[in-house]
């Protein structure tokens, strides 16, 4: 994972609440076997028309104000429903670094965060502030420091949002998390010699 | 089972017995995991990265495969051979193949009679046990919080971490008590309990939390009502949902093939009868349903909070005060292309499914085709039946409830995800309505343009036999 310290793009806007991975990506892409090429995929039924290839004018995302933006602003509850990694990987795919939203389901900030995707939390006032700049003012920029845990907005307005230490040390130094894993062997065998084994898979 | 005296709940049992490291201000917990599930779609990449890291699968006997999401359903050939026709299925289903064999891990594979959805076999071979901790890249491995254990849904990258490690990094969730008191009425079934819940906590209420599930109604369903339950806690955002193991649960347990058996059962069964929570223990948030107030449920919109029961009428988006929800139920009636005030109950249908993680295993077949013997499948319905495992294939078989199936018109397949999810082939047309026994009903779920209905199995029924949203009470009565 590359190292994540600064963030810096246009927003765009998709004041839906509930966004769930099936929109994210459709699960008839999941027939994969690798990370690449998802990007496409991204908000698929959305994206295009009924033939699956040809853009949506009407969808915000294929409109030319808001191509290259890297920013997503989001309704309530974003990546609700399924476990798939494939939407973080398809969201970074497109273009995006982050995800701004009210909150965000557990298992889709879990995903976002292996991936260096920030899912940023702010509060629904400024939810609202973005949605509206994003409507009224395309290409609207706004900055990401993530040591200081602080969203800028263009007047200027820094917004904290909430990261847990651990997630914020991998994403600052671009480190996986396996690796801590890893170094803890020494304890994992403790707890097994300690603890009965439950149940065996290979009898 | 009080730790400094304080009265603990299930869920900070199971927690506590599998922290190898507290969590810390700048680390989250390392729990251990006692089972691993992997299936095809969300592991290739996690064999991957072991691949390239050099790195084995720590406990491959604590890991098992199966193959479910994009096999097909379609009856066998001549040969008794499932074909694939799909060629990415097929690559994807060969690498899950190549990805067990190099390292270890048993599997079932395509058309082995152990073969099923994970959430299916887990508990009918024994596997899932009460208190344990059981992981699997997949939302609905809450299923097995039917029996007491700790289970919840994994990405990609961390399913990389398990078959690493046998451990995860995890902050602890808060927990949610939902007791469901009274008695469910006939016609209403477990499907319409956790139905009923969503609808009231809303799909967000759960996030960040573990439930239980507690009280008379739950304590009176089967392991298989209770399966259904815990299954769809991840559509009102937890990612766990717990019920305490009691004797219906050591009932179910006892004999299978991965079960303790003999003195092993015995201090097995000691062992799970101190996991239920301890009297006084309290929760972070706790809900009451009556159940016997419910009736059967049934969802409207695009996504599973979107619920009421089967005689409500759909709501109207002026009526809803909060600006984003109610763009949202704009979209969602706009797609499921209903009105506001309108009613479900007679609404044509074109497709019942019955099947998924939530709703396909025997209990439920038994229920569906009690309910379809001597009826038809009506002629403008497809009926697609799909059993959740091929152990739920041969006991239905061995009832004759295939025949039951068959008789009244609807297709009698094997076992797999199928229409739940739509990766197989099995899926709705754009603009086609079902009525589904599945957990999802977002926009495109089971096919692109497809519109659902989630409901219960026997709801499901009486719709096919309808050709219409139906009231199963209405015909259990006649």
């Amino acid at each position: 994972m590359e190292k994540l310290r600064h963030i810096s793009g246009s927003i765009v806007g998709l004041p839906v609440n509930d966004i769930d991975t099936d929109q994210i990506i459709p699960a008839r892409f999941l027939k994969v076997t690798d990370k690449a090429g998802l990007g496409k995929a991204a908000f698929c039924d959305w994206r295009y028309l009924e033939d699956g290839e040809t853009p949506n004018p009407d969808f915000i995302l294929n409109q030319p104000d808001y191509a290259g933006a890297s920013v997503l602003v989001a309704g309530n509850n974003f990546g609700c429903g399924s476990s798939r990694e494939h939407a973080p990987w398809a969201l970074l795919g497109a273009g995006f670094k982050a995800v701004i939203s009210t909150d965000f389901a557990d298992i889709f900030r879990n995903n976002a965060l292996k991936n260096g995707l920030l899912p940023i939390v702010v509060d629904r006032d400024t939810q609202q502030q973005l949605f509206s700049l994003a409507e009224e003012a395309p290409g609207t920029e706004v900055s990401v420091d993530v040591e200081a845990q602080a969203l800028t907005l263009p007047d200027g307005r820094r917004v904290n949002f909430p990261l847990d230490g651990f997630s914020k040390y991998c994403l600052l130094h671009g480190v996986d998390q396996l690796g801590y894993l890893l170094a803890l062997d020494g304890d994992v065998r403790a707890f097994e010699a300690s603890n009965p084994q439950r149940v065996k898979t290979t009898v | 089972m009080t730790e400094n005296g304080r009265p603990r709940t299930l869920f900070e049992k199971v927690w506590h017995a599998h922290t190898v490291r507290e969590q810390s201000d700048d680390t989250p917990a390392v729990l251990y995991i006692d089972l691993h599930l992997v299936h095809e779609v969300t592991s290739p990449q996690a064999f991957s990265m072991l691949r390239e890291r050099g790195l084995a699968v720590r406990r491959p006997d604590q890991t098992i495969g199966t193959m479910d999401h994009s096999t097909p359903t379609t009856p066998r050939n001549d040969l008794g051979v499932i074909p694939i026709a799909d060629a990415m299925a097929a690559l994807q289903l060969d690498t899950f193949s190549r990805n067990c064999r190099d390292f270890g891990i048993p599997m079932y594979a395509l058309g082995d009679e152990h073969q099923g959805i994970v959430h299916v076999i887990g508990p009918e071979k024994g596997l899932t046990q009460p208190g344990m901790t059981i992981v699997c890249g997949d939302s609905h491995t809450s299923t097995h919080g039917a029996f007491g254990a700790l289970a919840f849904g994994i990405g990609t990258s961390e399913v990389g971490h398990v078959l690493a490690t046998q451990t995860l990094l995890q902050n602890k969730p808060r927990t949610m008590a939902i007791n469901v008191d009274g008695r469910l009425g006939d016609g209403v079934t477990a499907k319409d309990i956790i139905l009923a819940i969503i609808a009231r906590i809303g799909i967000g209420g759960g996030t960040g939390k573990v439930f239980e599930y507690r009280g008379e109604a739950i304590r009176s369903l089967s392991m298989e009502g209770r399966m259904t339950v815990c299954n769809m806690s991840i559509e009102g955002g937890a990612r766990a949902g717990m019920v305490a193991p009691d004797d219906t649960t050591f009932e179910y347990m006892r004999g299978r093939r991965h079960a303790p058996s003999g003195a092993e059962w015995d201090a097995a069964l000691a062992h799970w009868r101190s996991l239920p929570s301890d009297p006084g223990a309290t929760f972070d948030q706790e809900i009451t349903l009556r159940a016997d107030e419910l009736i059967p449920m049934i969802t409207y919109g695009t996504n599973p909070g979107m619920g009421m029961p089967i005689d409500g009428a759909v709501p109207a988006p002026a009526d809803e005060p909060d600006v984003n929800k109610k763009i949202a139920l704009d979209k969602a009636l706009d797609y499921m292309d209903l009105s506001p005030g309108q009613q479900l109950l007679g609404k044509a249908i074109d497709v019942v499914f019955i099947g998924s993680c939530t709703n396909s295993r025997i209990t439920d077949l038994r229920q569906a085709a009690r309910f379809m013997d001597g009826r038809k499948v009506a002629d403008s319905v497809r009926m697609m039946v799909v059993p959740g495992s091929q152990q739920v294939k041969m006991q239905a078989e061995s009832e004759g409830l295939h025949e039951i199936f068959r008789a009244a018109g609807a297709e009698w397949r094997e076992a797999g995800c199928s229409m739940c999810i739509a990766m197989n082939g099995d899926q709705l047309r754009p603009g086609q309505y079902a009525v589904s026994t599945s957990n999802r009903n977002f926009e495109g779920r089971q096919g692109k343009g497809g519109r659902t209905f989630l409901a219960s199995p026997l709801t499901a029924a009486a719709s096919a036999v309808a050709g219409a949203v139906a009231d199963p009470r209405v015909m259990l009565a006649n």
